[in-house]
């Protein structure tokens, strides 16, 4: 039975709980003439909860290891003969499995049954010509271990299939049951269903946690990888970045870094003073119904997609830079420069800026307006030395979380700076950042095992380091803001 | 339910006017908040607003330094001149006019900046000080004025915020006193503060009176009876008497008063 049914069952099932144990809740309470410790419907819900919650947990958990389980089986029965040579293993069971999907395919297209299938042969069958008339097209004949391994693979996953059918709803019937059962006046239905809900939504966060683990793990595993390879040393301290096809590239970060750094700060350049002033107007001067069409307009930039910003910068932007002041000044060439991609993200930083600002510059209480006022300032002085100052911090925080989202903006880029790794200071000059890198080494043609795509790894795991600084540092200082008026 | 007050014990020994207001009338939107307020407010005497809640005793203090033109639905009419000069002229800048009137507000507000920076705000913005040494002097004063320099000589450039309720309060007395203004009102200032706190800043008052003329809006019967020598009671948007706080307290006119201060409304 499909995982789709066998879902629609127990969430069926769970709904049959929920009224049963309602109703049972209310039997008893009227039987024993004692009062319910909860509403009925808390009754209903922990049956239901009981019922579907550990049994989907059941499947879930199943769909994961079934496969990992099978496989590490059927990958003993192939022996090395059948793997070409310079293949890998896991290409044989990549055909292995195409091959257990495709017997599937003859069984539903009628051509045999499961006795012929058993009967069938690789050495005497066409099985190649076969399996191509139901769509699944081989490479090669069929060698009998590989031919014998998908049998037995598709065997496991059909019997597999039956007992988790089996034990989910067992266990879903059975915890019905059960639950069922203990539905009683004194139970105390409501606490339990609460702290069912509890343990939910711990799990939810547990989930983006883990996920964070995941990342920083699945990152530092290939970057152990990648030094391996390359010397660390020359990662963080070498002045070039050149790699090559053929081995004996230079993958030193500090170019890439630099560039980073360089449109990152020219982006900020734009975004913090624009984005400051606009918060200032639109918090301390704006007139309540023009902020509430001003705010949201502002914000429309946030939701622009960078691929769009992109093209701003490529056939605007770009030129239009070149054309009036590097070509004038002398000062370069080229219509993508650092200066381009930075004044283009710039904007794209305003509402990031400008909105968290208005909202903290807002959240500095009236009092402190009231007591500047009341002793004679006038609005500017109140905002210079009073507000500003007050919602400095939160500002601060805001500002370092432009500033990650700077550091991390890849589309921008390729397209307003350019892709030359380069050590410069012209801001009219094509330069790149760690992002684009790790897209154009991930993206090559080079073998995925070799230091110049594993180098993709070591850059974003570096990257990570960096802006979870900067969210950190943003963090605390939010934190620190938030303690002093209360 | 009422104690026996102890009424302030310096009489009213001037009587020069400060304040004068005539038909005062404030809107709030539709709202009438005050009604045809007459009242005359001498110099270097503590004046107290009593009245429930909602009365409008702090609408009308709010006035007194154009404190509601900072509300934008708020409409002030009447004459309120200070020293015979009319403050809602066009000519005056309602900006100067706070210099002259200060206000400490009902719940401590420092600025979070230090001790020292939260004084010399005033006299900064206005120019009151030449060099570093006058202005050293003026948050010497002021800390003095307010009893609290003992508290915080050592720690001058420890923020604000740091400071426990009462302190706060004295410091944002010290921050209104450094202008040198000529009125000082004040909102509730003891309302969030505990009792200790509250007698040093009654205290305070009665010496501040020396120097301004105090505007107290207060919720407490007691405190007015302790620290002011004239009283206004305020209903429903009306001054309904003025006079001095022991005819107020003991032999009110109007029938409302007694009501009010025999704690029949309120």
């Amino acid at each position: 039975m499909s995982t789709g049914y066998i879902t629609l069952i127990v969430l069926g099932l769970c709904g049959l709980g929920f009224f049963l144990g309602r109703a049972r809740a209310l039997a008893t309470s009227r039987a024993t003439g004692k009062k319910l410790h909860s509403l009925p419907n808390y009754y209903g819900q922990a049956v239901a909860l009981f019922t579907a919650v550990p049994a989907l947990l059941l499947m879930l958990a199943w769909l994961f290891l079934q496969p990992l389980m099978i496989e590490g089986r059927i990958g003993g029965m192939i022996p090395d003969s059948v793997i070409p040579e310079g293949g890998a293993k896991s290409l044989v069971m990549a055909d292995v499995r195409r091959i257990a999907d495709g017997l599937d395919a003859l069984m539903v297209a009628g051509h045999m049954s499961e006795s012929d299938l058993d009967a069938m042969r690789a050495d005497f069958t066409d099985v190649r010509n076969r399996l191509g008339n139901v769509g699944v097209a081989l490479g090669s004949d069929v060698p009998v271990p590989v031919f014998e391994a998908a049998k037995e693979l598709r065997k496991s996953q059909n019997s597999g299939r039956f007992l988790m059918t089996i034990a989910v709803l067992g266990l879903a019937g059975a915890l019905l049951v059960w639950s069922w059962v203990r539905v009683h006046p004194d139970q105390r239905a409501r606490n339990a269903s609460e702290t069912f809900v509890l343990s939910l939504l711990i799990g939810a966060s547990l989930v983006a946690i883990l996920t964070t683990f995941g990342i920083v793990a699945s990152l530092l595993f290939e970057t152990i990888n990648f030094f391996k390879m390359y010397p660390a040393a020359d990662f963080f301290f070498s002045t070039v970045w050149n790699p090559q096809f053929r081995g004996g590239s230079d993958l030193g970060i500090l170019p890439l870094l630099w560039g980073t750094l360089y449109v990152s700060f020219l982006a900020l350049l734009v975004a913090v003073p624009l984005g400051l002033m606009i918060a200032i107007y639109l918090a301390e001067y704006a007139s309540k119904p023009l902020r509430a069409i001003a705010k949201p307009a502002i914000e429309v930039l946030a939701g622009i997609p960078t691929i769009v910003y992109g093209l701003f910068a490529l056939i605007t932007v770009g030129p239009f830079l070149r054309d009036y002041i590097a070509s004038p000044l002398g000062l370069g060439t080229s219509s993508s420069s650092v200066l381009t991609a930075g004044l283009v993200m710039g904007i794209m930083l305003i509402p990031f800026v400008s909105s968290l600002s208005d909202d903290i510059i807002n959240a500095v209480p009236q009092s402190m307006r009231d007591g500047s006022y009341g002793l004679g300032a006038t609005k500017s002085e109140t905002i210079k030395q009073v507000i500003l100052p007050a919602a400095l911090p939160g500002v601060v925080g805001a500002i370092l979380l432009a500033a990650s989202r700077a550091i991390g903006e890849t589309m921008i880029v390729v397209m307003g700076a350019g892709a030359a790794a380069k050590l410069g200071l012209n801001p009219f000059e094509a330069m790149t950042t760690i992002t684009v890198k790790i897209v154009s080494q991930l993206t090559g043609d080079t073998e995925f095992a070799s230091p110049e795509t594993l180098v993709a790894f070591a850059l974003g795991l570096t990257l990570f380091v960096f802006t979870l600084g900067l969210n950190v540092i943003a963090l605390v200082i939010v934190r620190k803001y938030r303690e002093q008026y209360e | 339910m009422f104690d026996a007050p102890k009424f302030a014990e310096t009489k009213v020994t001037n009587n020069d006017i400060k304040i004068a207001a005539r038909k005062v009338q404030v809107y709030y939107g539709d709202t009438h908040a005050i009604k045809d307020v007459d009242v005359d407010i001498l110099d270097k005497t503590v004046t107290a607003f009593i009245g429930p809640s909602g009365c409008g005793k702090s609408t009308f203090l709010r006035c007194i330094n154009r404190m509601n033109d900072t509300i934008d639905i708020c409409r002030v009419m009447g004459d309120i001149l200070i020293d015979g000069e009319d403050i809602y002229d066009k000519k005056v800048d309602p900006v100067q006019l706070r210099a002259k009137v200060g206000m400490v507000f009902q719940k401590p507000n420092p600025f979070p900046k230090s001790i020292y920076d939260n004084v010399a705000y005033g006299p900064r913005i206005h120019g009151l000080a030449r060099t570093k040494a006058d202005l050293d002097e003026i948050v010497e004063k002021s800390l003095r004025r307010a009893a609290l320099w003992n508290e915080a000589k050592d720690r001058l450039d420890q923020p604000g915020t740091g400071l426990s309720g009462g302190q706060q309060q004295r410091l944002c007395i010290a921050r209104a006193v450094a202008t040198s203004p000529e009125v000082l009102l004040m909102d509730e200032p003891c309302s969030a503060l505990d009792p200790i706190a509250t007698a040093q800043v009654e205290e305070l008052i009665d010496e501040l009176r020396q120097e301004f003329s105090v505007v107290i809006v207060t919720h407490s019967m007691q405190q007015a009876a302790r620290v002011s020598q004239k009283t206004a009671f305020f209903h429903l948007g009306h001054l309904v008497e003025f006079g001095d706080t022991g005819q107020i307290f003991t032999n009110p006119k109007d029938e409302r008063t007694e009501s009010y201060i025999t704690g029949r409304i309120g």
